[in-house]
């Protein structure tokens, strides 16, 4: 009994004094827990942080206002009010005019030249599409807004550090000046960039945007949607309710487990090599897009659009099979449409997955130059995220603010998407 | 005619069929009084004979798609003139190209001549008569169809049975899609990779330790040596998921463990969405992330450290590529812990183990081989990344285990080699696809391994 007790001392003290140590392994192992969740969050702050801290600025483009005189000598010398001469007008020389008699103590070519370069190319454009709009204009003197340069643009918001010397930034000291009076005299102003969201890609940065990328993945969206909606739910329906437990139907069940994980990049090798190759579908159109976009998000909606009708009770089909109701209308008109919350957000989160994607659209030729906005899905267009990755890849500063803030359009579409999902699975979720 | 206007006479045919096949089963039984006589709702026997109105036309129209093209071409070709018709099949298909463009009045070839003109009028009318035909086809179809529906119907006719048994055929055949992906995938991928091993020897290709993939255009080019060996790509491709595993695991892992174990239901509630934000963010952000902010803080804390870290370095990318999986990892990790049964955990608790204790030597171990296969999962999804490595990691094929190097993958190389122009007889577009199928291979052995274990492991506390 002495030695029993004597060792169950011993074991409490050797527990004692153990004891410390556990609670402070204990303690660390916990931190280390909450470490990893808090390194996630900062990440997520991260992340967000460094794009909308690059981007925001891109939703504002600097106008420069100059007083323009539509001046009929260079528009339409002849007076022919023939709308194809006025449109060969020379625009940008009304622009060009306007600036230098504000300062008119700018002479020689260069001083001259870099004098115009402050202005966007855009600025001529915009011009002929007043006139060709109502050339009742030709000869009036009107203050307007224009687009300045990207350069310029930088330098107002502050991406450009004055104090280096001339010859490593792209503005010139005597630009600077110019500006700078231009400033005071309160003719540069940041407004808001609408451009941004209505036109297509551009070379000048301050032309460029997201307009036709968009308008190709709302195409792209379009098709996946209305193709792989319906037909993913009649394998979901198919696979739950009539598909004999057989050979067959294990197969077809591994195989659309083992789909969901294919790379999607191999999904752009199926759309190269089938819908172009063969099929002879043309490259860089939506449609094709769309089809290999439908193919990839198949898989997600079928897993979604199974586990919904799984969820709805066989009571419900006992009732309406008792009742007398064939097995296809039990289906179809009471248990299809219970399940249909769960198979609409399924659906939205893999159009939002679709959206994102940019991989398999590379292989099928979406990453040409894409100016003119695309008005079927057969002609040629880009995507938001492949505009995203062009951007990324362009040297000028100003690209780097528009990439940001394609991707804060992108971001804000996915948070919609992804936010309508979860309100829809809250709302309609319904516990049998 | 256009296709869309055929569907839409399609489309009116069936409308009028339905109406009048639901009228012609209301007045059989009798007036809208006695339906009760019917075997079927009315709206049955409008769908049936909407079905054998539209069916036969549809079929038509997906046959002369398919085939229609081919067949004028050959008429057409038949007419031309002896010399041009026997030419090599390369020349016959460059001059059916020339006829089919001045057909669409695009590019009229100058050094073409005057039976090329010929050609393509005839090519223009075969299309216009065949599409005339293919509309008569249709309606006479159609009408033929309707009529036999129409004269079957009778109050005793089964038409929901039939109407049931078609739509039960459609979703036979919409569920053979998912197979015809995986198929056409396959085919696809290996029809391509397989006109590339006839250009370079399968051995070459995956244990080569070259690849450098510019072949030369003429004999005697300098440099170009075209050589395909897969393994510094393989290697690169590795390297970069390793130390995307490094990152994803233990953060994921822990992430996981302290949603699970420790976490109240309310902090779960707020932090697990935020987490799988990262999940729901497009490749082509983390890609540009990791190019604008990532590499050049690591190439500052490299040279502060004295190190010299290449711009594009695996370790860059991997990092990105790792923060990208740790959401993925610390779902399925949830999952595979919440299934372990709590019995376990109040064993543990009850011979006075601490809860770090009971989690590292209960719930890890019993959740070991579920973690493993999201292990795998995550590891499969890595390999077959593709935006992040392409923004993100190099070009040039360096055989180096050294992650403050540039590497490049295999995902990448298939980027580079395919985008721009393409031609599908050249062993460097076809590489593309010999490295499609390594990549669906390995990728499709990951899943079909991680997906058994963590399926196995399920039965187990199931």
């Amino acid at each position: 009994m002495g030695n029993l007790s004597q060792s169950r001392a011993q074991t409490l003290e050797k527990v004692r004094a153990s004891l410390a140590l556990r609670y402070r392994k204990e303690r660390r192992f916990r931190f280390y827990g909450a470490a990893s969740v808090v390194f996630g969050l900062l990440l997520v702050i991260l992340l967000f942080g460094s794009i909308f801290g690059n981007g925001y600025t891109a939703f504002w483009q600097t106008q420069m206002q100059l007083d323009i005189y539509f001046d009929p000598q260079i528009i339409d010398p002849d007076n022919t009010g023939d709308p194809k001469i006025i449109g060969r007008a020379n625009f940008a020389k009304l622009a060009r005019h306007s600036l230098a008699e504000l300062f008119p103590e700018v002479s020689g070519r260069r001083d001259r030249r870099s004098l115009n370069a402050l202005l966007s190319s855009g600025a001529g454009f915009q011009l002929r599409k007043m006139i060709l709009n109502d050339p009742e204009l030709i000869g009036e003197t009107l203050r307007l807004w224009l687009p300045a340069d990207d350069e310029v643009d930088m330098l107002v918001k502050g991406y450009v550090d004055r104090t280096l010397p001339q010859g490593s930034r792209r503005l010139k000291d005597r630009q600077i000046e110019w500006i700078d009076e231009l400033a005071a005299q309160g003719r540069i102003e940041r407004q808001f960039n609408t451009a941004f969201f209505t036109s297509g890609d551009s070379r000048e940065p301050e032309l460029a945007g997201i307009g036709s990328a968009a308008k190709g993945s709302l195409f792209m969206l379009l098709i996946t949607l209305s193709l792989s909606f319906p037909l993913g739910v009649a394998v979901a329906v198919y696979l739950e309710e009539f598909a004999p437990k057989n050979r067959w139907s294990n197969i077809i069940e591994v195989n659309i487990n083992n789909l969901a994980a294919v790379p999607s990049i191999v999904y752009g090798l199926l759309g190269l090599a089938v819908f172009i190759n063969f099929f002879g579908l043309p490259r860089s159109a939506p449609l094709v897009g769309g089809l290999v976009l439908t193919l990839m998000t198949l898989p997600t909606i079928i897993i979604a659009a199974r586990a919904s009708i799984k969820s709805v009770p066989p009571s419900v089909r006992e009732a309406a099979l008792s009742i007398g109701a064939s097995r296809m209308q039990t289906i179809f008109h009471h248990v299809v449409p219970l399940a249909m919350p769960g198979m609409l957000t399924g659906a939205i989160i893999g159009m939002a997955r679709a959206l994102g994607e940019s991989a398999p659209l590379l292989m099928i030729g979406m990453i040409a130059f894409i100016v003119e906005m695309p008005s079927t899905p057969m002609d040629p267009a880009t995507a938001l995220p492949v505009q995203v990755y062009l951007w990324a890849d362009s040297p000028e500063r100003a690209f780097a603010e528009r990439t940001s803030a394609a991707i804060i359009v992108l971001l804000v579409f996915l948070l919609v998407m992804n936010g309508a999902a979860i309100w829809l699975r809250k709302k309609f979720e319904r516990r049998w | 005619m256009r296709t869309s206007t055929l569907l839409l006479i399609l489309a009116t045919m069936a409308i009028v069929a339905f109406m009048l096949g639901r009228q012609r089963s209301i007045a059989a039984a009798g007036g809208y009084r006695s339906i009760r006589k019917l075997h079927s709702l009315p709206k049955y026997y409008g769908y049936y004979t909407a079905i054998w109105c539209v069916a036969p036309g549809l079929v038509a129209i997906v046959l002369w798609l398919a085939m229609a093209d081919a067949l004028i071409v050959r008429t057409v070709v038949a007419s031309l003139p002896e010399a041009l018709r026997h030419a090599p099949d390369a020349q016959l298909s460059l001059i059916i190209n020339d006829i089919k463009n001045m057909a669409a009045a695009q590019f009229v070839n100058p050094n073409r001549g005057a039976e090329f003109a010929v050609a393509a009028d005839l090519y223009n009318s075969l299309h216009q008569s065949a599409r005339w035909v293919l509309s008569g086809l249709i309606v006479a179809l159609g009408l033929a169809g309707f009529g036999l529906a129409w004269f079957r119907l009778s109050p005793r006719f089964r038409a929901r049975n039939r109407v049931e048994s078609v739509i039960r055929v459609g979703l036979i055949v919409a569920s053979m899609v998912a197979i015809l992906t995986t198929v056409g995938i396959l085919l696809s991928v290996l029809f391509e990779a397989l006109r590339f091993f006839q250009k370079v020897p399968v051995s070459d290709f995956l244990f080569g330790l070259t690849w450098s993939p510019q072949t030369a255009l003429r004999a005697d080019q300098v440099g170009s040596s075209g050589s395909f060996g897969m393994i510094p790509l393989f290697a690169g491709t590795l390297l970069i998921s390793f130390i995307a595993m490094l990152v994803a695991l233990p953060v994921g892992l822990m992430t996981a463990i302290f949603l699970s174990e420790y976490a109240s239901a309310s902090m779960r509630a707020w932090i697990k969405p935020i987490l799988e934000i990262l999940a729901g963010v497009p490749t082509v952000v983390y890609g540009y992330f990791a190019a604008l902010t990532v590499a050049p803080l690591l190439r500052d804390i490299g040279s502060l450290a004295g190190l010299d870290v290449a711009s594009e370095s695996a370790l860059g990318a991997g990092l990105v590529m790792g923060i990208m999986i740790i959401p993925f990892v610390s779902s399925l990790s949830d999952d595979v812990i919440n299934a372990v049964p709590q019995a376990m955990r109040d064993g543990s608790y009850g011979l006075g183990a601490t809860h770090s204790e009971t989690i590292r030597k209960v719930v890890l171990p019993a959740a070991l081989p579920g973690i493993v296969g999201s292990a795998l999962l995550a590891v499969s999804r890595a390999i077959g990344e593709t935006m992040i490595v392409v923004m993100a990691a190099g070009l040039a094929a360096n055989l180096t285990a050294n992650p403050l190097q540039a590497v490049t993958t295999v995902t990448v190389q298939m980027v580079t080699l395919l985008v721009g122009d393409q031609e599908f007889d050249s062993a460097k577009t076809l590489a593309a696809f010999a490295l499609g199928l390594v990549l669906f291979v390995v990728t499709l052995l990951l899943n079909v391994i991680a997906l058994r274990v963590v399926n196995k492991y399920r039965e187990q506390y199931e």
